[in-house]
């Protein structure tokens, strides 16, 4: 018999004939009602809480606050041409002389200073963004391996709580959920921020 | 100075035993002879090693208490947290009844999506298979995701006899890696180690402090040790061409797999190789998609204490142009079938890792996870690990707690691990084939207690215990086995010379 | 109402006072206690040592005791918690359905003592008078599979004369869990050892809890140190009146044949 076979074998073995019909009770909130500018600021404080900085702006100054963004997160004075940009970025986000991710090897990936994409939803109550692979969020190594990341997060994007958020994912999709500036707990279980992905993480909240 | 036990190597195997047991209906327990599930020696023994190592104690108590404190405010905050918890629960008994329908779906759908699953009986079998895939890309080292099912098949030890170097890349396993050492908790396995520490084992280990202009500068505070151990895998990541994971769910209808982690080491080994083998034990996946709305609020919280964990990862077979271009998934039995035929026991199957049962447990909180012997630790690791094993060979763990319950609280699906702890001492005590003395104690007194009569009579002998204590107000404080086990550390009250009832009687005159 | 009172293995033998205590505590409340002459054990000891199968007759003991019992009141969180947790489990996987049913019926009628005070006689201020400094330890048991919550802190707050200071890290085990504190005496010693440092942080006179198996092994602890603290259960708080004063103050375990006799 194979590993399958047996594997299964045994499983249906140890469950025997009666197998309950278990079903789950769903009680927990799956909506949040809360005006949308209310998310916005329990989003700003999530993110804040783990060390990352926002920004807010209007629709129109989305590319000069990017730019702050990065000043934030590199120090004034950074080469345009360290930035490396989501395909999928809308042009007037993107600062003049960044590099557009052409698929390059993940070495030449890890030379550039800063990352910029969009996300595909943010959750307010965990102060999370989530990429998707998606040209506007990039691929995995994109958004991983430069040491400052910054993201675009538009208004319509911002959900309450998790199963919102879940319900306009594709699954399939390769998702990467960020909460903040990578970080450890392994030491003493104190929490320390930065660690081997982005040590900086700033956002700009466009509503 | 802590007392970690050696890990140089799987468990011994005696000459001649038996490589694994059965349960009653025939199904196999983790083999003996390799992995992490096996102690060399009973708990009571190990914990009392434990309790000596001022360090340690330390180390945990001032983690343990940090953690608790923390999970505590984020889990307060969720107004909904029974309803998830409750959510959580269901969601893994309907998982398990279903089991093998489940994962036949989840092979399915990760075929489907261009990624390879391969079945694997036992430990032995999960390590050849690794092995072989790895070997067949030619190359001679792997990157690590922090992931318990390699812990507890041992698959470090059985990639390094076959000549090729695992890299552990999460902070505390590389703490353990490096200073050669045993993981002692489930989510943090470097708990017991403080941050100087760590700092000697890094200064010790770690290639960039070596050589004469190495510069050595490095105190402890933990910013700067996570900043050593950036730099000293930087490049690792970057040239590895094979990551071995676990997974912390994988999503039977879509295909999905999922990694939760907070330092980005596991985005690294998922996004950079151009292989991923993932090992996963067959209880780990949920039915649907939607399922992960419950789990990816209940595991954060429990187990580092924070809202959201800085990085979670899902991804389904191949995605072409973004990470690896060849995934394996080894889907582990080593001894979980034993455990779902138990009808009581199989709940410790709903496990998600989160620890939250270490960090509340006050045995775990002193004796610390070694003296468990196993790579699960604490109250979980007391129901589960002798489940796996066959519960002679861990008989000493489901004693290993004074049943306080706080366990079952935390628990964000909550399992009821007393009970199971409880049932596992009566597998243990009804698996005996001869009478020990303990057993003809408990007998005697149970005939005892199941009649008035006797009752009374045996009332009347331990009475007559006072005797021993000539008039004081306490009996001697050294007595014989077993009563020792108290008299040690606690004084011992006389017994008095009448019973509650005996006095009841008199005044009411019967 | 009539109470049949349950007193449990460990008080009748070696805590009499405490039930005695609770017996002065419910008449004086106004109502007829009896003392089932059948009663033993609720079989916990065996079931939580892994002889459940041993447990069977002893459960089945208790059933026939208090058939027919209106109300059950015990001075133990952990023997009602068996009762109400274990004992129908038990009867049930030995195959013995008619006697596991009887149990529930009888688990429904079966309260703690603090429980049947606040909830079934709806009282706190039960007239009690004790003159002294106490810290409460809630007993796992009563904490977590009874959930008694604040009632035992409310009953002793309307205790004239009683001083009530918080126990640092209250709901910390106490580190008795039955044969645990022989078959794990290192570990049960060391969880010991913070439970006194924490009632001795208090600088109070007596620490007292609802079950006397924890205070056994918290009060031998507290007398092998000659702490100058002791134990005294709950029940033994709440009985004491101006009338008939508190137990003497000694040092020695609390529960102790020499006090045996509350005065009536």
């Amino acid at each position: 018999m194979s590993a399958r076979e047996e594997v299964l074998s045994r499983i249906r073995t140890a469950l025997g004939e009666n197998r309950p019909d278990v079903g789950v009770p769903r009680d927990y909130r799956t909506a949040d009602e809360r005006p949308a500018e209310q998310l916005r600021e329990v989003l700003v404080d999530r993110l804040e809480d783990y060390k990352a900085s926002v920004l807010r702006c209007g629709p129109d100054q989305v590319g000069a606050t990017v730019a702050a963004a990065l000043d934030t997160g590199l120090g004034a004075g950074w080469d345009p041409a360290s930035v490396v940009v989501a395909p999928g970025v809308p042009a007037t986000w993107r600062p003049d002389g960044a590099t557009e991710d052409d698929g390059r090897p993940a070495v030449e990936l890890a030379a550039f200073a800063a990352t910029l994409t969009g996300v595909a939803v943010a959750i307010a109550e965990t102060g999370t963004l989530v990429l998707d692979g998606t040209p506007l969020s990039g691929r995995r190594a994109v958004s991983l391996l430069p040491d400052c990341l910054v993201c675009v997060v538009e208004a319509g994007q911002v959900v309450g709580g998790v199963p919102e958020a879940l319900s306009r994912l594709g699954p399939t999709a390769p998702l990467t959920m960020v909460s903040g500036p990578s970080a450890t707990s392994d030491i003493e279980l104190q929490r320390v921020e930065g660690v081997h992905g982005p040590r900086t993480l700033v956002v700009v909240l466009v509503a | 100075m802590t007392t970690a036990p050696e890990r140089t190597g799987p468990t011994p195997l005696a000459p001649g035993a038996p490589r694994s047991g059965t349960t009653f209906l025939g199904l196999p327990t983790a083999p003996r002879g390799v992995g992490h599930l096996r102690g060399d020696r009973p708990f009571p023994d190990a914990a009392r090693d434990a309790l000596r190592d001022g360090q340690l104690r330390a180390n945990l108590g001032h983690a343990t208490s940090t953690i608790r404190a923390k999970r505590a405010r984020v889990v307060g905050e969720v107004p909904d947290w029974e309803a998830l918890r409750q959510a959580g629960k269901a969601l893994k008994t309907a998982t398990m009844a279903r089991l093998d329908e489940h994962l036949l779906e989840l092979e399915r759908q990760v075929t489907a999506r261009g990624g390879t699953v391969h079945w694997a009986r036992d430990a032995d079998e999960a390590n050849a298979i690794v092995t072989r895939l790895v070997q067949a890309t030619g190359t001679d080292e792997v990157v690590k995701v922090k992931s318990m099912a390699t812990q507890e098949i041992g698959l470090n030890e059985a990639l390094e006899a076959a000549g090729i170097t695992p890299h552990e890349t999460d902070l505390a396993e590389l703490i353990v890696q490096l200073g050669d050492d045993a993981p002692s908790h489930i989510l943090v396995p470097a708990i017991h180690k403080n941050r100087a520490e760590i700092r000697e084992i890094f200064l010790r280990t770690m290639p960039q402090f070596q050589g004469p202009d190495a510069d050595r500068d490095l105190p402890d505070e933990p910013r700067r040790l996570a900043m050593a151990a950036r730099t000293h895998l930087r490049e690792r990541f970057l040239r590895a061409k094979v990551a071995i994971s676990g997974a912390n769910f994988a999503v039977a209808e879509t295909g999905t797999l999922a990694v939760v982690e907070s330092e980005g080491n596991g985005r690294m080994c998922l996004t950079l190789p151009q292989t991923l083998i993932t090992v996963m034990g067959i209880e780990k996946l949920v039915p649907t998609w939607r399922d992960l709305e419950v789990f990816l609020q209940l595991l954060p919280r429990s187990s580092t204490g924070e809202r959201m964990n800085p990085y979670t990862s899902m991804w389904t077979g191949v995605t072409p142009d973004d990470g690896p271009q060849e995934f394996h998934l080894v889907l582990l039995d080593n001894g979980r079938t034993a455990v779902l035929a138990d009808e009581v026991g199989r709940e410790a199957l709903h496990c998600i890792r989160c620890s939250a049962c270490l960090n509340v447990c006050p045995v775990y909180e002193r004796t610390g996870g070694h003296s468990y012997g196993s790579v699960y630790p604490g109250p979980i690791g007391a129901v589960l690990s002798p489940q796996l094993t066959g519960v002679e060979d861990n008989a000493s763990l489901p004693y290993a707690s004074s049943l306080c319950g706080a366990c079952y609280d935390a628990c964000p699906v909550a399992i009821d691990i007393p009970s199971i702890l409880v049932h596992l001492r009566a597998e243990h005590v009804e698996a005996q084939e001869k009478l020990t003395p303990e057993a003809a104690a408990f007998k005697a007194l149970a005939k005892a207690m199941s009649n008035p009569r006797l009752w009374r009579l045996t009332q009347r002998a331990a009475g007559l215990g006072r005797l021993l204590a000539r008039g004081k107000p306490t009996m001697p404080p050294v007595l014989p086995p077993p009563a020792s086990g108290w008299t040690r550390s606690r004084d011992l009250p006389t017994p008095p010379r009448e019973t509650f009832t005996q006095a009841w009687a008199r005044e009411h005159g019967r | 109402m009539r109470v049949a009172l349950f007193a449990t293995c460990l008080v009748d033998t070696v805590a009499p006072q405490v039930a005695m205590a609770t017996a002065r505590l419910l008449e004086r409340l106004g109502h007829e206690v009896v003392v089932p002459p059948g009663q033993a054990c609720c079989g916990q000891m065996h079931v939580n040592t892994g002889y459940r199968r041993e447990a069977v007759p002893i459960v089945a003991n208790h059933v026939r005791a208090f058939a027919g019992a209106e109300v059950i009141v015990s001075p133990s969180g952990s023997c009602v918690a068996s009762i109400h947790h274990q004992q129908a489990m038990v009867l049930r996987r030995a195959g013995e359905e008619q006697l596991a049913a009887e149990a529930e019926a009888l688990a429904e009628r079966t309260y703690e003592l603090s429980q049947f005070l606040v909830d079934v006689l709806g009282v706190t201020d039960v007239g009690a008078y004790y003159p002294h400094r106490v810290t409460y330890h809630p007993t796992c048991h009563s904490l977590r599979l009874l959930r008694v919550g604040d009632r035992p802190l409310q009953l002793l707050r309307a205790v004239r004369g009683l001083e009530l200071v918080e126990l640092p890290a209250a709901e910390q085990c106490c580190g008795f869990g039955g044969t645990f504190s022989i078959k794990n005496s290192d570990t049960s010693t060391a969880m010991l050892t913070d439970k006194m440092a924490n009632i001795l942080s208090t600088h109070a006179e007596v620490c007292t809890a609802g079950d006397a198996s924890c205070l056994m092994h918290i009060g031998g602890g507290l007398s092998r140190l000659r702490s100058g603290t002791r134990t005294v259960h709950l029940a033994e708080i709440l009985a004491s009146t101006e009338d008939a004063v508190s137990p003497h103050q000694t040092t020695r375990p609390a529960i102790s044949a020499e006090t045996a006799e509350v005065p009536a």
